[in-house]
């Protein structure tokens, strides 16, 4: 079977594993001190940011955007840039970068002083969703302090003439702010509102200074990389997806949980890992990436392997990772209109086809469930997602069409019967 | 206009406009707002989001955008335990309607209500909580409980119950 837990929670077994010592002790911040000792900066700057283009890495967040080459968008402006990590985790289903938080804190921190050093960054912000505020913020709060206390932040570190300082934020409930340009506008203390791109945050971010966004399983993964090289990083995972990335796996699932795997691992393979669907029921359908990708259905989801490319050519995307699985009998109708809910409640409202449209898509699936449908919902569905669908200013607008566009694809007759049953559910 | 920010809390405002460079205050807002909002008994008042502004010397409609804008931030008098029950995808297949009925029922009030006390609010909590893999789930008093049960919710309502001081 596929070893589990190899870069980020390879120290996960040990319940002590957010101490600094811990972390030290296992190799922890080598890669930070070997920088700061680098006799030629820039040659450091340079080697760090081929070693990330070299492994292959890929912003977890959700779009995939390859590490290295953002950050090599980074200008050196002589003015002060910043690195911030996106750990507003709020895409339902999604539930890893807290495990990061609360466990392997000190792999990010380190990972945000690689990062900022090597786009020229001397401050840094740690964005953490506000929900978090009584739960794994205090414990990125302590490892902050301690790296501190450790001398590995700060001005003159190690007394070298690197500055690194970096802060934890906390925002206050709302999805768009995992947006990039829209956790920027509430790092500013605005509503997070996404701005229009470009410019990019790397020409135009935090207050107008080039910035750079990751997230947080993305920064936590660096430090592991830059110790010990980029050819055993990408030794794991495919020759297109490499490396790991940790699977959130909720649903009607035996042992829901967190995973670290190889990318490329058999989409069966991680049902064994997770134990198996409850009460030894078939599979019916997968969410693979989070809620904002295309439902896929057993079928489907049962020929493909998790990772970047095999679940594009199945029709959907690995998103956050988050597999949110399903088991016969769930009602997909009731499953799509709890989805539009989220997408409708968390709209910012700045582009009418958004905050209109989920709006809309909630209300005909709200009749629809209550019996109250009308044959002519489901092409007005479709109208209303292809209409928000491409026509907003970030990806909210698509993620809040892409779900009613899978969900009707493969689950057609569902809507059909309940509507022609006045709110009958056909999978119950 | 009496001064509604005691040292404790402007403390706290202070350490978080440090974190920013000289005239950026703005972005202390929504650390300021929790802090306020946490001492004033979980709900905030125009008075408090002025006072707010005044003291970090930005304009009022500053605050007031934030305020109203995200989710954690309540501007009605809310009750003063909060209990904010995940029902997005991965908690609803996990049974998390039966758990906001059970709370509905047992005190008597609907989601988006505080008790007639004002001792808990039933939040109305559309996001998801990052905590799937514990579904189903529930915040109370920014407390994450997971993998919840009828018994686990009964046990925590009585505990509240308890503690209306």
């Amino acid at each position: 079977m596929t070893e589990i837990n190899k870069v980020i929670f390879s120290n996960h077994e040990d319940a002590a594993s957010a101490s600094i010592e811990k972390y030290i002790s296992s190799g922890g911040y080598s890669a930070w001190k070997k920088i700061i000792q680098s006799s030629d900066q820039t040659k450091a700057r340079e080697y760090i940011i081929n070693e990330v283009k070299a492994s292959g890495l890929r912003g977890r967040g959700g779009a995939g955007f390859p590490t290295g080459k953002k950050w090599s968008f980074m200008p050196n402006s002589g003015k002060q840039q910043y690195i911030v990590c996106n750990s507003d985790e709020s895409e339902p289903g999604t539930c890893h970068d807290r495990e990061i938080l609360q466990r392997n804190p000190h792999a990010l921190i380190e990972g945000m002083a690689i990062g900022g050093f090597a786009i020229n960054a001397t401050v840094g912000y740690n964005y953490v969703r506000g929900e978090f505020i009584g739960d794994c913020y205090p414990q990125i709060e302590k490892s902050l302090e301690e790296a501190y206390e450790y001398g590995l932040l700060g001005k003159n570190i190690l007394s070298s003439s690197i500055n690194f300082d970096l802060y934890n934020y906390l925002g206050a409930g709302a999805y768009i702010c995992g947006e990039e340009t829209g956790l920027l506008e509430s790092l500013e203390g605005k509503q997070g509102k996404p701005r229009f791109k470009p410019p990019f945050p790397a020409n135009y971010g935090l207050y107008g200074a080039p910035t750079t966004v990751n997230n947080t399983q993305t920064l936590a993964t660096i430090p592991k990389i830059i110790e010990k090289g980029a050819e055993w990083y990408s030794s794991m995972g495919t020759e297109k997806s490499p490396g790991t990335i940790i699977f959130s796996v909720s649903g009607h699932i035996n042992k829901p949980g967190n995973y670290e795997l190889p990318l490329g691992i058999s989409f069966n393979e991680l049902m064994d890992i997770s134990g198996g669907i409850i009460d030894g029921k078939k599979l019916k359908a997968v969410i693979p990436g989070g809620s904002s990708t295309k439902v896929l259905p057993a079928d489907i989801i049962s020929k493909c392997t998790m990772d970047y490319e095999s679940l594009e050519e199945a029709g959907s995307a690995l998103g956050t990772g988050a597999v949110v699985v399903m088991a016969e009998g769930t009602c997909m109708v009731e499953m799509l209109k709890r989805i539009s809910r989220f997408y409708y409640a968390e709209s910012c409202g700045q582009c009418t086809p958004c905050r209109e449209g989920t709006g809309w898509l909630y209300r005909i699936l709200l009749r629809i469930t209550e019996g109250r449908g009308q044959e002519t919902d489901i092409n007005l569905l479709i109208d209303v997602a292809n209409r928000i669908e491409g026509n907003t200013i970030c990806a909210f607008g698509d993620a809040s069409a892409w779900p009613v566009q899978s969900f009707l694809h493969h689950y057609f007759e569902e809507f059909e019967f309940m509507i022609k049953n006045k709110g009958k559910s056909k999978a119950a | 206009m009496d001064n509604l920010l005691p040292k404790n809390i402007t403390n706290t405002i202070d350490h978080w406009i440090q974190k920013f460079p000289q005239g950026k205050q703005r972005s202390a807002i929504i650390a300021a707002l929790h802090a306020v909002q946490h001492h004033n008994n979980g709900f905030l008042t125009n008075d408090l989001l002025n006072q707010v502004a005044e003291y970090i010397n930005i304009p009022k409609m500053n605050v007031y955008e934030v305020a109203t804008f995200y989710s954690m931030f309540q501007t009605q008098p809310v009750g003063k335990h909060e209990i904010a029950v995940c029902n997005n995808i991965s908690c609803m297949l996990r049974g998390s309607d039966e758990i906001i009925s059970h709370i509905e029922n047992k005190l008597n009030i609907s989601l988006g209500e505080s008790t007639s006390d004002d001792n808990i609010f039933l939040k109305k909590e559309e996001e998801c909580l990052a905590a799937c893999t514990g579904a189903p789930m529930m915040m109370v008093d920014h407390v994450y409980i997971e993998n919840l049960t009828i018994e686990k919710v009964d046990e925590v309502l009585e505990r509240l119950k308890k503690n209306n001081d």
